[in-house]
This record gives C-alpha cells, structure tokens and sequence, in this order.
C-alpha cells in the first residue's frame, strides 16, 4: 500500500505568494544550503495548509519557507530563522473573502 | 423538539462553557503536519533538559517510564478552530524532569526531532499544567500524533504541545519558536483567541 503523501508541490505557493510578489515566485530558484540541492520553488514540498504552508526541500527536507495568512495579512519567513516579513494585502471589495 | 435532533442538542448543551470562542467541537483528531514524520524508535529515543548555562540531564525511553505517571483527561483546542473534549492521555507531569535541575530561567524551549520549536513560559509547565504524554486513549500514541512522545499542554493552542519532543531547553529570555516566529502569537491563550502576533 502507497502511503499518502503528507505535501503536495510548490505549486501551492504560487496563489499565496502571487498575491505579494509582483513576479510569478514558482520559477524562482534556489540552491540548499543544507545539503546543495537545486530546486525551483515549484519543486519544493509543501505541507500545510494550517496553521501555515511549510515549503522543505525535496531533497534533504530543510525548511526553505513558510507562509502564514491571515484575513489581511500575509506573513512570509525565508530560511529556517531569519524573520518574518509581514506583507499588506490589498484591500479586496466589500463582502468578498480570501478563500 | 422541532427539527433539532436530541443527540445534537444533549452533546451542545453538554459542552456549554468549555468551547473557546472562535472554536467548533469535533470528534476526530485532525492531523497537521509541518514536515516529515520523523521515525523515532523508542530504544534510540531520549528526552533531554538543558538548563540556560548548558548543564544538561537526560532519560532514555524505559527511565521516562519509569517516573510518576499521570492520566490526565483534557480539553484541546488546535488554532485552525477545532477543539476535542475529554482527550486521556498517559504521561509524566513535566515537573517531574524539571524538579531535577536548579534553574533561574523564566522560559523554555521545547526542541522535537524534527527540528520543530515552540516557547513557553516556564509557569505555564509547571503545577501539574503539562505533561510528556507516550499514551492517548489507551494506546500508545502513533507517530502522526507525535509518537513516541509528545507534549500536552492543553490550557495553550495546541501548536503548543510539540509534537516528536526530545527535550527542554531553558532560558532566560523568551525565544520565539517554528510558528510564533512566523506570524503566529508568542502565547497562545484559546479563551483570548491568541492566534496570531497582533491579537
């Protein structure tokens, strides 16, 4: 029997981060520093969705970032502990939710 | 009675007080994940408490079995909103590993092994508030829930008792930990819905 995966591709980070990144982010690319692995965004493992989105490297499974939202925040930590940057969201109409 | 089914009704009415605001009761118990689930074998598990200047003191799996066990039955209430009445676990109060070493820290950091973090306040695991619990609801508790061990502290949001604990550190200064460094409340109080840094 195949174990279910408990994360699902970067891909899931491109609506989140698209909301704040004026660039499409899933193309940006990085190599680890844990263990040197290349890996576009979009190739990174994702677990989540809550509390918040953990991105890990698919290679060694070193945190690469997380995102945190909130109704009108969206909180984005680079690494494995170098702060958050909490970004404003913009203003959405009137009776409209962020899924 | 109306539409309203009995059994709907007897459980709401039984539950009255206990539910924090913002939070719905369920019977299931979700599974979050962070990351891999780490495989700790318990006969490679050990559970170590570092004090602030470093001094440290260790159990393997059969000396944490071997201390004062508790059954405490509580209330969880998990930051995504749900929150699960009446959970029993089996596990040691954490007073017992911290009684063992002098301190003057006024936090902790509870270290997992997988890399995961949270910060506490050292009165909040204190008096019989928090336990190192290996068992839930009779068996031994299953890696996706944080087996072999894993904290309980259930007067906090729940991203508060860590999952795969391996130890305790203590310190001086308060140290935000995985989440309350990524948006999320250094405390964590579910009756002042504590969720995120602003509230």
């Amino acid at each position: 029997m195949t174990e279910h995966p408990l994360y699902v591709d970067g891909n899931a980070l491109a609506g989140p981060l698209g909301e704040v990144f004026a660039v499409d982010p899933t193309t940006a690319w990085r190599s680890c520093p844990s263990c040197r692995l290349p890996a576009t965004l979009a190739q990174l493992h994702v677990y989540g969705p809550e509390p918040g989105l953990t991105a890990r490297c698919p290679g060694c499974a070193a945190v690469a970032l997380r995102v945190v939202t909130q109704p009108e925040y969206l909180w984005l930590q680079l690494g494995g502990g170098a702060g958050a940057f909490r970004f404003t969201l913009p203003a959405v109409a009137p009776g409209v939710r962020r899924p | 009675m109306g539409d309203l089914s009995p059994g709907f009704r007897g459980k709401t009415h039984a539950f009255a007080g206990r539910l924090p605001p913002g939070q719905y009761p369920t019977e299931s118990f979700p599974v979050l994940s962070a990351g891999p689930t780490p495989d700790v074998p318990t006969d490679r598990w050990s559970f170590t408490l570092t004090g602030e200047a470093g001094e440290s003191r260790s159990w393997t799996w059969d000396e944490m079995m071997a201390l004062p066990q508790e059954e405490p039955t509580v209330d969880i209430h998990c930051v995504t909103r749900w929150s699960k009445f009446d959970t029993r676990w089996r596990g040691v109060p954490l007073d017992v590993f911290l009684d063992a070493m002098e301190t003057a820290a006024d936090f902790v950091v509870a270290e997992s092994f997988d890399g995961y973090t949270t910060n506490l306040p050292l009165e909040d695991v204190t008096d019989g508030k928090a336990w190192l619990a290996h068992s839930f609801d009779g068996f031994a508790l299953s890696p996706d829930h944080g087996g072999p061990a894993r904290l309980v502290i259930p007067h906090l949001y729940f991203w508060k008792s860590a999952k795969w604990v391996k130890g305790l550190r203590l310190t001086l200064d308060d140290e935000p930990g995985f989440w309350e460094s990524a948006g999320y409340h250094d405390y964590g109080d579910p009756w002042r819905e504590q969720r995120y840094w602003s509230d």
